[in-house]
């Protein structure tokens, strides 16, 4: 064919080899990305969690109750961390998201239980990711009355057979119809949030490079802070308009009902909004062009979205990914607006869950400071 | 003369890049109110050394003063008395003309802003046109409004780097017709240009070269401190003439102009030497001319070219 020249494709091959060769960041981009989902997927996400921390109220103290929490770490599904004496303590464990289940055995079980009465055991799972406490509570029934059957023996061993052993009442909290959106809509305002912030701040620096009008802002006498403060308020403002589009819709259009207090989560919104925009003001002081900084947002978007228990449950997912979630500004505030949102945990109830976004706010911020440069070395 | 006071001070300006010395060793002097045109070739230092004066860039050694301030330590008290027009343009495209000129005036606190600003626009005769984006300008409007922001806090020294490339003429002529008048009024004003015919503008000369200054002087002093010789010959056969001359190792320069020829050389006798066998054609007339600025800066660009490159 005459029409198409070998020599000119080459020409643009060779071309754009060596442009590809130069471009080191877009380079790192398209094999460090591969590598992190393949990690990610491959290791850290679970859709079907094991392992999930409860709480146990045992007011039992029996040779039964004690079948019942063997049978139930057997499982694999659930890890009795905490025993706490009093309601009260277990309710703050579920609500600060410490715990996914509390198991209550009541009082005078064994002695039901021996009578045939068929007694209670109640089991609250935090429901606001449906899918995290499904795996459990679906085979819960099952777990305990087999493992309490293989218990039964010498003058009890007529229990072992015939109907259930023991009634098991379910509560979902937060979420009692089992609903997706309740967890993923609030979620996904930090995710909204985590991209947009970061990405618009870095970009709107590194426009300045790019374009090469950040020499005649490096001529003037603007102070790094005066940038920083000058650049990052329009985002914010930016911000606040994503939130409450996103809540409107929660309301309206998916019937999420805001249980928390709105003033807290503006709070917190600003607070993580912020964060983002440090870190957006940190990328622009390594990224040298605006694909640049979009590669260094995409690198820490991905992590926010599959490890901060945005989409998959955080405590299901092992230790060593956790602790990558534990340095995600989007972590806290999943908690944060779900914990608001869906329970209506207060301010000192999410304060574990505050302290993490105001320190990040204060490196990220430092660390921007620091590395942003006011001469063109 | 009487000892003017300096705007510029420094002494033993330097910068690396990748090992390599940019600006070496580089000592500047200019006192208030003058016209300092720095020349050389591209990539000879010229924006380096400006950079380095306004606090754009950290010198590697090297220290002085700029306004009285300190260069290396001072550079935000700097930065409030200097205009500095880069090379490209740098101002923000998608602003328009009004917006970019209230930005600049805002950065500065220019006091009474707004009439400043119309001000700034009635001068530049944009007023008509304030609200056009400053990316749909054309060169020239560009390079105008550029040195209108950069004059806008009224600064006390004016860094231009090469603020004409790209100008038409006329347009180049207004704007050395606007700095000399900024001079007048005791504004010091530092140029870079790559163009020869600009150097005569320039109260003082100092010419670069592979990050060394290899003259600086008042321009009257120039051609006198190079020390060259030229005859300047018109008339029939130059072609020839000038093929041969470049052959003689005496003649150093054989430059055409037009229908003559310039011949330059360092050595007085040595050149009339060469141009012997052709002084007596009837054809030929041979005047012997001042050097130019042009054949004086590429002598000495020869001449130091093989000690620092």
């Amino acid at each position: 064919m005459t029409l198409l020249s070998w020599s000119r494709i080459v020409a643009i091959l060779k071309k754009e080899f060596i442009q590809m060769r130069r471009d080191r960041m877009t380079f790192a981009t398209m094999i460090g990305i591969p590598v992190m989902q393949l990690i990610m997927f491959g290791f850290a996400v679970n859709t079907d969690p094991r392992h999930l921390p409860t709480a146990l109220i045992d007011r039992d103290h029996s040779t039964f109750s004690r079948s019942i929490v063997k049978a139930v770490e057997n499982s694999t599904f659930m890890d009795i961390d905490y025993r706490p004496s009093h309601q009260a303590t277990a309710e703050k464990l579920i609500k600060e998201g410490d715990v996914n289940f509390i198991i209550v055995i009541p009082e005078n079980f064994s002695r039901d239980l021996v009578r045939g009465q068929r007694p209670q055991i109640l089991v609250i799972a935090d429901a606001t990711d449906p899918s995290a406490a499904s795996g459990a509570l679906n085979s819960f029934d099952k777990i305990v009355n087999s493992g309490l059957r293989r218990d039964l023996s010498g003058n009890l061993s007529y229990l072992a057979v015939g109907p259930p052993l023991v009634n098991v009442v379910l509560q979902r909290r937060y979420n009692p119809a089992g609903i997706t959106q309740y967890n993923i809509v609030p979620g996904l305002l930090g995710i909204i949030l985590a991209m947009t912030m970061s990405m618009m701040t870095a970009v709107a620096i590194t426009r300045e490079n790019e374009r090469g009008t950040m020499e005649n802002l490096l001529a003037m006498p603007v102070r790094p802070l005066e940038m920083m403060i000058g650049k990052i308020m329009p985002y914010v403002l930016i911000g606040y308009a994503q939130v409450f589009v996103v809540l409107l819709a929660a309301k309206f259009v998916f019937n999420i009902p805001l249980i928390g207090s709105l003033l807290l989560l503006i709070a917190v919104s600003t607070l993580y909004i912020i964060v983002n925009l440090m870190f957006g003001f940190l990328f622009s002081t390594v990224a040298r062009t605006q694909m640049q900084a979009l590669q260094l947002t995409f690198f820490l978007l991905m992590p926010q979205i599959l490890l901060s228990g945005f989409m998959f449950p955080f405590l299901g997912m092992p230790k060593w990914a956790q602790y990558i979630g534990d340095a995600l500004p989007a972590t806290y505030y999943m908690r944060l607006v779900r914990g608001i949102v869906l329970k209506g945990a207060t301010a000192v109830e999410l304060m574990s869950n505050i302290w993490p976004l105001v320190l990040m706010m204060i490196i990220i911020g430092a660390l921007a400071i620091f590395r942003y440069r006011q001469t063109l070395d | 003369m009487m000892a003017a006071e300096m705007v510029i001070d420094v002494r033993g300006l330097t910068k690396i890049f990748d090992g390599r010395k940019v600006v070496d060793n580089f000592d500047l002097r200019v006192p208030k109110g003058s016209v300092y045109g720095f020349l050389g070739p591209n990539g000879s230092g010229k924006t380096t050394t400006i950079r380095m004066v306004c606090g754009l860039l950290i010198p590697d050694s090297g220290s002085g003063s700029c306004l009285g301030w300190d260069v290396l330590t001072q550079s935000e008290n700097i930065k409030k008395k200097v205009g500095y027009m880069t090379q490209k343009f740098s101002l923000w495209e998608d602003l328009t003309i009004r917006e970019n000129l209230n930005f600049v005036a805002r950065v500065y606190d220019v006091p009474d802003l707004e009439h400043r600003v119309a001000e700034t626009l009635e001068h530049l005769g944009l007023s008509a046109r304030a609200h056009q984006l400053a990316g749909s300008l054309s060169g020239g409007w560009k390079q105008q409004l550029a040195l209108a922001a950069c004059m806008i806090h009224d600064p006390e020294l004016l860094l231009l780097d090469e603020p004409t490339s790209g100008v038409d003429p006329k347009a180049r002529r207004e704007f050395w017709d606007n700095i000399h008048e900024l001079a007048d009024r005791g504004v010091t004003i530092l140029v870079s240009t790559h163009y020869m015919d600009e150097a005569i503008q320039c109260d003082y000369i100092a010419y670069i070269a592979y990050g060394h200054k290899l003259i600086d002087a008042p321009y009257a002093e120039i051609i006198s401190q190079v020390g060259l010789y030229t005859w300047r010959v018109e008339g029939a056969g130059l072609s020839q003439i000038a093929r041969k001359l470049k052959e003689n190792p005496q003649v150093e320069q054989v430059t055409r102009f037009g229908t003559a020829l310039h011949v330059s050389g360092q050595d007085e006798a040595a050149l009339q030497a060469a141009i012997a066998p052709w002084r007596d054609n009837p054809e030929l007339h041979w005047y012997q001319q001042e050097s130019g600025l042009e054949e004086a800066f590429i002598h000495l660009m020869n001449t130091t070219e093989d000690n620092f490159q």
